[in-house]
């Protein structure tokens, strides 16, 4: 049966109050069109996990549907600051963020911990570092094989992952190129999963090449088909990062009112991604790339 | 041809990276550093971005670190596990160039907060892969602009380990990597003494006196036995930062 669903639906079912969610994407892939769809139906008291919040997390903190963040940079790539997060955390407005911080690779750790349902999982990081003191989620153990100590790291299990593709089938089957992230590993940690997609396409298309499946229609609850659904963050072969927006959101976030009058135009005003698409359409144009094709490759058929 | 001290101090780290072969690129200033290295005198050098991209041969500067042209045309793209398991902490790379909101005499690094960790008076973006490149690269590159904001006798949080208290306290940890080597600015040129591993200036950029230097530190800085005059970047540099990295000065004027 299909799961594909509108993003309204998926987020009305499956995103609760209260839940750990985990919008992925390492500057490729980053979901806004679900972020948007949060804050219009003003869920609450959310943990959201990310490496880099981005500012797809600075708008839902500015929005206010945040209580806690689990993350590693909280920076805007390449232009600077956050403003929605350093007000949460220097000033507690709108309210107060709770923060657990760890490094990239210590949140890639937890991922793969979560995923493959193991209780820790150790990496070679923070020697020397204060962050195990700032978190005491850190921790150093002994190696019970050799005189060595190392650095662990919890599991994360999200509740929800929502995470955004090139093209899936309508069981879910999401096949990604370019950055993968920790897109597969966010998949498999959570208990629910969200596909997003550029592109719903026919079974044949995953089977005739599965290596490029990063997430398989099994944990999988629910499709959406949400083209543009990943800018201002891009998607490899099909849209260019807005890098233009990423430097305007500097100036946007400056102030609480602008940002919070950006969310009143941007978000609730707007009843869906395809309205925010036809807003948006003049600056898509300047985002498309040329073509860069790989060379096909053949699977060989074996009866 | 004139010179912006930033073009002299992006030429001057991108010549730190001569004999490279592999080199982990951190965000902002490492990032055009590199691609001009790799553009001028080291066209072999492998670019390795935390993102998960090994190989990398952007076609224009990425604006951010996860940009799109540094897949396209790369030897490998993957998940950030394999990057940071199999490339990172195998130990196949040579050079981190990271930059620095706060760094010290011993050359720890702060990314994280100004002021105390709990209730910051300015919260900074925090690690991301810094605190793992700082510990497992074999050595580390720091590009920063020199100012006692920025230099101070000692980190308010160390994100990322350099030299820890001095002497041999990393090796005392078991810390993987020799840590950092030079720390390239716009006034000068800073290493690590062999036995303290305290920072010390070893060259000065052209007109940029010692006293010049010594305002913008937070702490009485050493001078190298021998001070070396930094050399002007050349003229293909120049055209290479201004024509292609950065037609719109936003890391060169």
């Amino acid at each position: 049966m299909s799961k594909v669903i509108s993003m309204h639906d998926a987020i009305r079912d499956l995103v609760h109050d209260g839940d750990t969610i985990a919008i992925e994407g390492f500057t490729h892939l980053i979901c806004f069109a679900a972020a948007h769809e949060i804050i219009r139906q003003r869920k609450n008291d959310l943990t959201l996990c990310r490496l880099t919040p981005d500012i797809i997390y600075d708008q839902m903190i500015a929005a206010g549907v945040c209580k806690k963040l689990v993350f590693s940079y909280a920076g805007n790539p390449g232009v600077g600051s956050l403003q929605a997060f350093r007000r949460a955390v220097e000033k507690n407005e709108p309210r107060a963020l709770e923060l657990e911080e760890y490094s990239h690779f210590g949140m890639v750790a937890r991922y793969l911990a979560g995923a493959a349902r193991l209780p820790f999982y150790p990496l070679h990081s923070y020697t020397g570092s204060d962050l195990p003191k700032a978190n005491p989620q850190i921790r150093e153990i002994g190696s019970p094989y050799a005189d060595e100590k190392i650095y662990v790291v919890p599991p994360l299990n999200p509740d929800v992952a929502i995470l955004h593709a090139q093209r899936a089938d309508e069981n879910g089957n999401a096949q990604i190129w370019g950055l993968t992230g920790v897109q597969k590993e966010a998949a498999f940690a959570s208990e629910r999963v969200i596909v997003v997609v550029e592109e719903l396409v026919d079974e044949r298309v995953i089977r005739a090449d599965p290596n490029r499946t990063i997430i398989p229609g099994l944990i999988v609850n629910a499709v959406v088909v949400e083209p543009y659904g990943a800018h201002p963050s891009y998607v490899q072969g099909m849209y260019d990062r807005d890098n233009a927006f990423y430097v305007e959101w500097d100036t946007i976030s400056r102030e609480a009112s602008t940002l919070n009058a950006w969310l009143d135009e941007w978000v609730h005003g707007l009843s869906g991604r395809a309205d925010y698409v036809e807003k948006m359409r003049a600056r898509f144009e300047s985002l498309h790339p040329g073509n860069a094709f790989a060379e096909p490759i053949n699977y060989g058929e074996y009866k | 041809m004139n010179y912006s001290q930033n073009e002299l101090m992006i030429a001057a780290a991108a010549r730190e990276l001569q004999g490279a072969r592999v080199a982990f690129v951190g965000v902002g200033l490492p990032n055009i550093v590199c691609n001009l290295a790799q553009r001028s005198h080291s066209p072999n050098l492998e670019l390795v971005y935390e993102a998960g991209v090994f190989g990398a041969h952007p076609a224009r500067l990425p604006l951010s670190i996860g940009d799109p042209t540094i897949v396209t045309g790369a030897v490998g793209a993957m998940g950030m596990s394999d990057l940071f398991q199999f490339y990172l902490q195998r130990g196949l790379i040579d050079v981190g160039f990271l930059g620095a909101a706060q760094i010290d005499q011993y050359g720890n690094i702060n990314t994280t907060v100004i002021g105390d960790y709990k209730k910051p008076k300015v919260r900074l973006p925090g690690s991301g892969g810094a605190a793992e490149i700082a510990v497992l690269c074999e050595k580390i590159l720091v590009i920063t602009r020199l100012n006692k904001r920025a230099f101070v006798p000692r980190v308010d949080f160390i994100t990322s380990p350099g030299h820890l208290g001095g002497g041999d306290a990393r090796k005392k940890l078991n810390v993987r990597g020799r840590g950092p080597e030079a720390v390239i600015t716009d006034l000068c040129i800073l290493r690590f003494a062999e036995d303290t591993r305290e920072m010390m200036v070893t060259s000065l950029h052209p007109n940029v006196t010692r006293e010049k230097v010594q305002e913008n530190i937070g702490w009485q800085v050493r001078f190298a036995e021998n001070v070396e005059t930094t050399e002007a970047p050349s003229e293909q540099e120049l055209q290479l930062i201004r024509d292609e990295l950065d037609p719109k000065g936003l890391y060169s004027r």
